[in-house]
């Protein structure tokens, strides 16, 4: 928790000095991030005719939350099954392989020494700077002459490049891996892999899983790219699925199913905020490194 | 059959997308160059192993499609929802500007067509035999999908408008029905005043809406001559009579501030606070499944109109299915079309919940005489078709209209939410269209 800008007064230590107004704020800020999710929570156990029937912010009408999830789990013939397990198939090998190139990549450009270095900082922060929206057009352009859209391999080989995570892994791996301990492995006849993969990668934990959590969450909640690439729903992941079932109630004859829409999108976050509630000490200690000198 | 444009923002990178890919969508000539056939050779084509790909939303086409196979067994049909509205559009012009990957029949929507058919993308179906079915649609939708001396749709469903109303609000307060737009103004002052979170209808500018408003009063803001001449003229009679109308409405604050198809529109609808919907026919079954608490207290009636006694209606929303110029089966794909258009597939539409298009179905007595119970008996399509004979003729859309609607909140939609007069919006939309045409290449009158 952030305790003001200015130092603690002599004799104060940081534990004991509060700030009503801070934490009056910092209240609000937590009601107002954490209210969409409480709607969503309440939403979830109604019916589509309770649903605009009802008030939106507290349970009332019949508690309809297991019915709900079997209706959305077998909707269509289970395709939202079909869809989670695509997104899981994005995340796993999307968001996994980036996280191991950014890895191989921020160790090699911190701990070694090569002509070119300065131009590849260069180009990788750019990358940084540049939105994958907008490069998902001539992205789509380029795959659709290589065969490649409407295909897994559409979304999966946009989201192995990572430049954010090679800058992360590149800035922590610095401090992280101190070259004596290198050096003394290479004295002692270890290989550069042998070296990367019992040494250096253990000392780069925390960068590694906090570069995995930002691309997991990155892939899980892609939306565009498989919007422009995808036009067989049966690749769709859950975000895309999750609208086209949303719009469906804006067509002529089209059944609401907005009660699946918002189980849906219920059952979409459960296994991020599982991967976050597991992985956010490393985050934590990994948004911390480098932060202080030791 | 969307029924109206819900525009979704789908980021600056999707308008990005269409304007990049706008300006070069003539047709690869990758796909053998079929530009017709006899009803005999399409008829043999259809008895052939083959498959084709369609892409479309209307929940009316997977049972479409079922009957379909059923009565022609070789015939694979991929039948794929890419999305619906803009999200389609997109991705068919993505398809047709990467030159491979474009289905072989598409849905699209009247307002949408123009921008496909006259920049080539689709086929024209005259060659195919399609002049014959003229007769079959009604003159408003057959107008829709006619361009140029083509015809590159065949209508599917349509939207012609009227006005859905909560009869239980029009009876407690002891108002009459509006038929005029001044009664109606005068109505929406009488519910606002009697409760101050209750209205007439809900408007935050939505540019299907206006462009139909348009339409109804006579106005023809679009002119298109030839496939690059285009005039806008947001200042002419109609356009005007409308604005200056609608500005009473939103100038009042007598119109909710509620999108349309949010959950706070469902709510009005379901509560009575939003009073009447001034929308297309095809509404009935979009009430019977997204308000069903409100059963029994809705009724429709003709549109008001700008004078007493002279019937006028318009279109809104509705569209049809054409087929892709890149389409390597063209025969096949044509074949499916009079299928899901004629006959056989306009009753499966209407079955299904579709507003039809076709004479046949519209002037049938089992249509006319369907009493509905959510309308409390009502025999609703007779209101509705009089509704598709009353439509204004002489309407068309411009070549970039999917654009132009994605700006119109930028304008119009501008104008709605500082509550000033709508003409100045609508001049400002007009000038940002006319802007972008020019970009496109369009000879565009009207500074």
């Amino acid at each position: 928790m952030p305790r003001g800008g200015r130092l603690a007064p002599a004799g104060t230590g940081p534990t004991t000095r509060k700030s009503v107004w801070l934490t009056i704020i910092m209240a609000l800020l937590a009601g107002y991030a954490l209210l969409p999710l409480f709607w969503l929570v309440v939403n979830s156990t109604k019916t589509q005719r309770d649903l605009f029937s009802t008030f939106g912010l507290w349970f009332s009408g019949d508690f309809a939350l297991w019915d709900n999830i079997v209706q959305t789990l077998t909707y269509d013939d289970g395709v939202f099954l079909r869809w989670f397990g695509n997104t899981l198939l994005y995340v796993v090998v999307g968001a996994g392989g980036a996280t191991f190139l950014a890895t191989l990549g921020g160790y090699a450009l911190a701990k070694f020494d090569f002509p070119g270095k300065r131009a590849v900082f260069a180009v990788v922060l750019g990358a940084v700077a540049v939105p994958g929206a907008a490069l998902a057009v001539p992205t789509f352009l380029m795959f659709s002459q290589m065969g490649l859209t409407n295909t897994p391999w559409s979304i999966i080989l946009p989201s192995l490049i990572s430049p954010f995570g090679l800058f992360l892994v590149w800035a922590f791996a610095v401090d992280a891996v101190p070259t004596e301990i290198l050096e003394a492995a290479r004295i002692d006849g270890a290989g550069e892999f042998r070296t990367f993969f019992t040494i250096s990668a253990r000392l780069l934990a925390p960068g590694f899983v906090t570069v995995l959590l930002f691309t997991i969450v990155a892939t899980w909640n892609n939306y565009f790219l498989p919007l422009i690439m995808l036009s067989e729903s049966t690749w769709y992941p859950l975000t895309v699925g999750l609208n086209a079932w949303n719009a469906q109630a804006a067509t002529a004859g089209g059944e609401a199913i907005y009660n699946l829409v918002i189980t849906g999108s219920l059952l979409t976050i459960v296994p991020i905020i599982v991967a976050f509630l597991f992985l956010q000490r490393y985050w934590q200690s990994g948004l911390a490194a480098g932060s202080v000198k030791q | 059959m969307r029924k109206h444009s819900i525009i979704r923002w789908t980021g600056v990178a999707m308008a990005a997308a269409l304007a990049t890919s706008l300006a070069a969508c003539a047709p690869s000539g990758s796909a053998e160059d079929v530009t017709g056939a006899t009803a005999d050779e399409i008829a043999a084509a259809l008895q052939e192993e083959s498959s084709i790909t369609v892409w479309g939303w209307a929940p009316q086409l997977e049972p479409i499609v079922e009957a379909f196979e059923e009565k022609y067994p070789k015939i694979d049909v991929k039948l794929e929802n890419v999305g619906t509205g803009n999200d389609h559009y997109t991705k068919l012009q993505n398809a047709i500007k990467a030159g491979t990957g474009a289905p072989d029949v598409a849905q699209v929507e009247y307002y949408a067509l123009p921008q496909f058919a006259l920049s080539g993308a689709f086929a024209d179906l005259t060659g195919f035999g399609a002049g014959e079915l003229e007769d079959q649609f009604t003159p408003s939708t057959w107008g829709s999908v006619s361009l140029n001396d083509g015809i590159y749709a065949l209508p599917q469903d349509s939207g012609p408008m009227a006005m859905f109303y909560r009869e239980d609000v029009f009876t407690n307060l002891g108002l009459e029905i509006p038929t005029t737009w001044d009664e109606y103004i005068a109505a929406g002052k009488a519910i606002h005043a009697a409760n101050p979170d209750a209205y007439i209808t809900n408007d935050v500018g939505d540019a299907g809406f206006t462009t139909s408003m348009i339409w109804q009063a006579g106005g023809n803001p679009y002119v298109v001559d030839g496939t690059t001449d285009v005039t806008v003229d947001f200042a002419d009679e109609g356009s005007t009579k409308w604005a200056d109308t609608w500005n009473q409405l939103v100038q009042e604050d007598l119109v909710a501030p509620i999108s349309s198809w949010s959950d706070e529109w469902y709510q009005g609808l379901t509560d009575g606070s939003i009073a009447t919907l001034v929308i297309g026919a095809w509404m009935p079954g979009n009430l019977e499944s997204g308000v069903p608490d409100a059963a029994g207290t809705w009724r429709v009636a003709p549109m008001p109109t700008y004078e007493e006694g002279v019937a006028a209606a318009a279109e809104n929303g509705g569209g049809g299915d054409a087929v892709l110029e890149q389409s390597e089966n063209k025969l096949v794909a044509y074949g499916f079309l009079e299928f899901l258009n004629g006959e056989e597939g306009a009753a499966i539409h209407a079955a299904n919940g579709g507003f039809p298009s076709t004479v046949a179905d519209l002037e049938s007595d089992e249509f006319l005489n369907y009493e509905s119970d959510y309308f409390g008996g009502q025999k609703i399509n007779e209101v509705l078709v009089q509704a598709a004979k009353d439509v204004v003729p002489g309407w068309s859309y411009l070549p970039f209209q999917t654009y132009a609607n994605s700006i119109y909140g930028d304008t119009v939609g501008q104008a709605y939410a500082s509550k000033s007069d709508l003409n100045e919006g609508l001049a400002a939309w007009q000038e940002a269209t006319v802007k972008y045409g020019v970009e496109q290449g369009f000879t565009v009158n009207g500074e």
